[in-house]
């Protein structure tokens, strides 16, 4: 190769206690070329990058700027050398328009003009075909605009080897296409760039040659002509893995949950969800799509009962008609109630009052599935919290974006997980754990959980088995609907595939399926249709077997309001 | 990059980080070192400090004694020995306040008002005391009293948690400050209850609580009682933060709201109820002040203890059965301090400072517990690299 090798590292090694986040790793960067570094989460490729850009310091080994040793001891090192990161969050000032933001530490000689830093930043987006106003504050700013400053501001400092750690996990593809133009352009200027990435479409087309890290070891850098899918993945995960996502015609699909109309107020008083409806179907998987913080937590909370509703139905239809009455999560009240209404009838088809009878007796009759329903349940969860949601019967499982903050207990073992939904059973004031305790290691054998017991605080095991435990507890409510936010963030490919398949196995089992994700591909591949949101408002719901990508992309960043102010 | 750059050091002498678990008889091993730390660096602080000490350096025993002999004096047998009984009988009380701010405790509601939530059950039970001391019958008076500390004691605490669940107020402040009021009340009533203007309100003369007579001395069979009541209401407490489903709650709560939420708990609810429970233990404990010992009360009546088992109920990590040990430490090292005072003729303070410095090193322990302290390894190697 002709190229000249802008910077290498060799013998890079780094510890965090016990845990060895790279090992020995070898690695050479060229100028003006895109490296993609390919690898799991958790196999250090940012903890590589992050020993460039002077985060971290390494324990062992050497890296070399344009064939010289250098010590980068801090991001100040780092800039002298001119290597600038791009963070997967952004540390950017809110408050501070974007060229504020882009001088900001910058130490020159002479006065602080902000007319030429604004003149320069429009040169640099010029030269490579960004687009920006210089002017603008951050807050009121996108996220892909805030990627534009970050990048520039690296550039600003006359960088000319750019680190950028995940760019593309909150843009749409339009956004993402129009990074890699930008990053081509970068490239043709001689400028080295290191992308830090686990999504494979991306590295074969933007990047000419890809590391891949495994386990904090580089195990090759190939010619990305020379690479496909499986070849990387099979070098990332050590093995060979089947990348199809099996997906089934949906059978007897009957609507199953129906949100109507649904608006919602934060805290703030901020409008998050704007009359929202839909339906979703026994047995299939309604994906949800948007950029991040588009209101689908919001939503999926709305439906948990974890929001307040301003105006709005959700409709849960229980396919209860001839189906025995139990006492599973309904209480005795709720049982007299329907009575009352004339909702139960016996196997001969005659009404079920429960006129005069004790509650024994009508517990009695319950639990020997004597009383069943007339017709299917219609419930209204609207204004339920999630316990009386659960005590009008309804089998309601999420799956929330925060794992250990709100789907589980941290400092908790899997056995006391497993008793949040259920340590109410029984009329003792004492909890069961044995139940609990046998759900724990079925799950466990079940689901290939790797921890050292049932006990084991939940916060200590790894991201994959933390979301095991949650989703396997949410399965075992064997619920009649299942919602899952981002059920495969931080996951590793293994790990993710075998989340695909629990809830293509619940689909097939009946089940209704909400899936809120952000790698459009695999909502496409998995999913049976897909409802994309933007700001908190429904922009279309498209058939996942026939659109494309970039059709989805443009819902994510359509708006309706214009529209709406015009009819 | 210049060539000092490379030679300067690489990383600092030493680093922290944190452990990923610690074997309990290692923990166990470390608290214990911090305890004969704490007493190896009071004797050095006693012996920069009391002049006996520097004349006759041979003291130093003496001073190490006088923490057994601040609780046992005598060589009487167990049944008879007074001094081994009122520290029984202190501590039992330090414990019974310190299990009633735990429930609180665990579910992260840091309640700093055990004082006055304690001394408003003494008043409560006093107060019954006062009015109905004539007209109902010893042992009825003795039920209403405890009705009346209970009451008290739980309404104290359930007003701040009260305005936390519904306003999300600074629940920290808010008992601290309820402290203050329930000691100005005590002030008021002192001042109408005792016309002679001297605001101390001498014993009542009222029927005692009921004794087991384990032994001649009757002062005794009194702490005897209080023991016994304060130790099965620890095995209560354990059993209900441990297995019940109010407990499993507690836990949830405290460790985040979200999963509570989540789960189907009524927050609201479970703040209200543990802060019920905790004020009914300090009213308990109030009771045991006001009906076991003092037959009376004043503002001094819980004297601080409310505060000393925000203390006792850390250090055992908020498990009951753990905080008999650590009250009985914290009794020892009080009655020590005492006898230090008396032994070496010593002003009162300065017994503080080594009991200071003693929960100081037992404190601290907790750092080396959590943490783990790594030295540069092959930092000579690497700069032999870099010199090359």
């Amino acid at each position: 190769m002709d190229k000249k090798i802008a910077l290498s590292m060799r013998g890079i090694t780094k510890r965090f206690g016990k845990v060895i986040a790279n090992h020995r790793v070898d690695l050479d960067v060229y100028e003006g070329e895109v490296l993609a570094i390919l690898g799991e989460n958790g196999c250090g490729k940012t903890t590589l990058m992050n020993m460039i850009a002077g985060i971290y310091f390494p324990d062992e080994g050497k890296i070399y700027k344009d064939g010289e040793e250098v010590v980068i001891r801090s991001p100040k090192d780092a800039f002298e050398l001119k290597i600038g990161m791009i963070h997967q969050h952004f540390k950017l000032v809110d408050l501070f328009t974007a060229a504020e933001n882009i001088v900001l530490g910058v130490e020159e000689n002479g006065r602080y003009n902000l007319k030429d830093v604004n003149s320069r930043v429009s040169e640099i987006a010029q030269k490579y075909g960004f687009h920006i106003d210089p002017q603008k504050k951050i807050y009121d700013m996108s996220v892909s605009e805030k990627q534009t400053v970050e990048i520039i501001k690296v550039l600003y400092r006359g960088a000319d080897i750019l680190i950028l750690d995940e760019p593309t996990a909150v843009l749409t593809p339009q956004e993402i296409e129009k990074l890699f133009r930008v990053l081509r352009r970068m490239r043709e200027d001689g400028k080295s760039i290191i992308i830090i990435t686990h999504k494979l479409h991306e590295v074969l087309s933007v990047s000419d040659r890809v590391a891949i890290l495994r386990k904090g070891e580089h195990i090759a850098t190939v010619n990305t002509c020379d690479a496909t899918e499986s070849s990387l993945t099979e070098m990332m995960v050590g093995q060979k893995v089947s990348l199809n996502i099996e997906r089934n015609r949906p059978w007897d699909p009957v609507p199953r949950l129906e949100v109507k109309h649904i608006n919602c107020r934060d805290a703030e008083g901020v409008q998050v969800l704007k009359d929202i409806s839909f339906t979703v179907n026994a047995g299939e998987i309604l994906g949800i799509a948007g950029i991040a913080g588009s209101g689908q937590k919001e939503l999926l909370e709305a439906i948990a009962g974890l929001q307040h509703l301003t105006s709005g139905e959700i409709i849960f239809n229980n396919p209860k008609k001839d189906k025995p009455v139990t006492f599973f999560h309904k209480s005795m009240r709720r049982v007299k109630e329907l009575a009352a209404q004339d909702a139960f009838h016996d196997q001969m088809g005659n009404p079920i009052s429960f006129q005069g009878m004790s509650r024994g007796q009508i517990r009695r009759q319950v639990s020997e599935g004597a009383v069943l329903f007339r017709e299917d349940e219609v419930i209204d969860l609207r204004h339920k919290t999630p316990l009386q949601i659960r005590e009008l019967g309804v089998r309601l499982s999420f799956v929330p974006e925060d794992r250990l903050g709100m789907g589980l207990v941290g400092s908790m073992g899997i056995t006391d997980n497993m008793m949040l939904r259920s340590y109410r059973k029984g009329h003792a004031g004492f909890v069961d754990r044995k139940k609990p305790k046998a759900l724990a290691e079925e799950i466990i054998k079940e689901l290939e959980v790797s921890t050292p017991g049932v006990n084991t605080p939940v916060r200590r095991l790894s991201g994959g088995n933390v979301q095991k435990v949650l989703v396997g507890r949410e399965i075992a409510f064997a619920p009649k609907v299942f919602m899952a936010a981002y059920p495969v963030r931080g996951l590793d490919i293994n790990s993710s595939y075998t989340i695909y398949r629990l809830l293509n196995r619940q689909k097939e089992s009946g089940v209704a399926v909400i899936f809120v994700g952000e790698d459009l591909d695999v909502l496409l591949a998995l999913c049976d249709r897909i409802l994309v949101i933007n700001s908190g408002e429904v922009t279309g719901i498209v058939d996942a077997r026939t659109v494309t990508k970039e059709e989805v992309g443009l819902l994510m960043t359509k708006t309706n309001a214009s529209e709406k102010e015009e009819a | 990059m210049s060539e000092i750059k490379k030679n300067t050091v690489r990383e600092p002498l030493f680093h922290l980080a944190k452990r990923s678990s610690i074997h309990p008889a290692a923990a166990w091993g470390i608290r214990l070192a911090a305890v004969v730390i704490g007493f190896i660096l009071c004797g050095a602080a006693a012996f920069a400090m009391i002049e006996k000490l520097q004349q006759n350096p041979g003291k130093i025993v003496d001073f190490y004694e006088s923490f057994i002999k601040g609780i046992n004096t005598s060589n009487k047998s167990f049944l008879e020995n007074r001094k081994l009984w009122a520290f029984f009988k202190e501590t039992a009380i330090l414990l019974c306040i310190s299990l009633a701010v735990t429930p609180a405790f665990k579910m992260r509601f840091w309640n700093t008002g055990a004082e006055g939530q304690t001394l408003m059950g003494v008043l409560g039970a006093i107060g019954v005391a006062f009015y109905l001391k004539d007209s109902v019958p010893g042992w009825a008076l003795l039920l209403l009293m405890l009705v009346g500390a209970l009451v008290c004691g739980a309404v104290w605490a359930v007003i701040p948690a009260l305005f936390k669940a519904k306003w999300n107020t600074n629940e920290t402040l808010f008992t601290l400050m309820m402290n203050y009021v329930a000691t100005f009340l005590v002030s008021y009533f002192l001042v109408i209850w005792v016309p002679s203007g001297s605001s101390s309100l001498g014993k009542l003369d009222i029927q005692k609580l009921p004794v087991i007579p384990v032994s001649k001395t009757s002062s005794i069979n009194d702490s005897f009682l209080i023991t016994l009541i304060v130790l099965i209401l620890t095995g209560l407490l354990f059993v209900y933060l441990k297995y019940s489903k109010q407990g499993y709650e507690i836990s949830v709560v405290g460790e985040s709201v979200r999963t509570a939420q989540y789960s189907g708990i009524n927050v609201k609810k479970v703040i209200i109820r543990t802060m019920l429970v905790s004020g009914l233990l300090c009213g308990v404990a109030g009771y045991l002040i006001g009906a076991g010992l003092d037959q009376s009360v004043t503002t001094e009546s819980v004297g601080g203890q409310g505060f000393t088992a925000i203390m006792v109920s850390w250090l055992a990590k908020f498990n009951p059965l753990v905080m008999i040990l650590t009250s009985a430490l914290i009794t020892v090292l009080g009655a020590g301090a005492e006898q230090i005072t008396k032994t070496f003729n010593v002003r009162g303070a300065l017994p503080d400072v080594f009991v200071g410095i003693i929960l100081f090193c037992i404190i601290g322990s907790e750092f080396f517990i959590n943490y783990q302290i790594i030295f540069r390894k092959k930092a000579v190697d690497g700069e032999k690299e870099a010199v090359k």
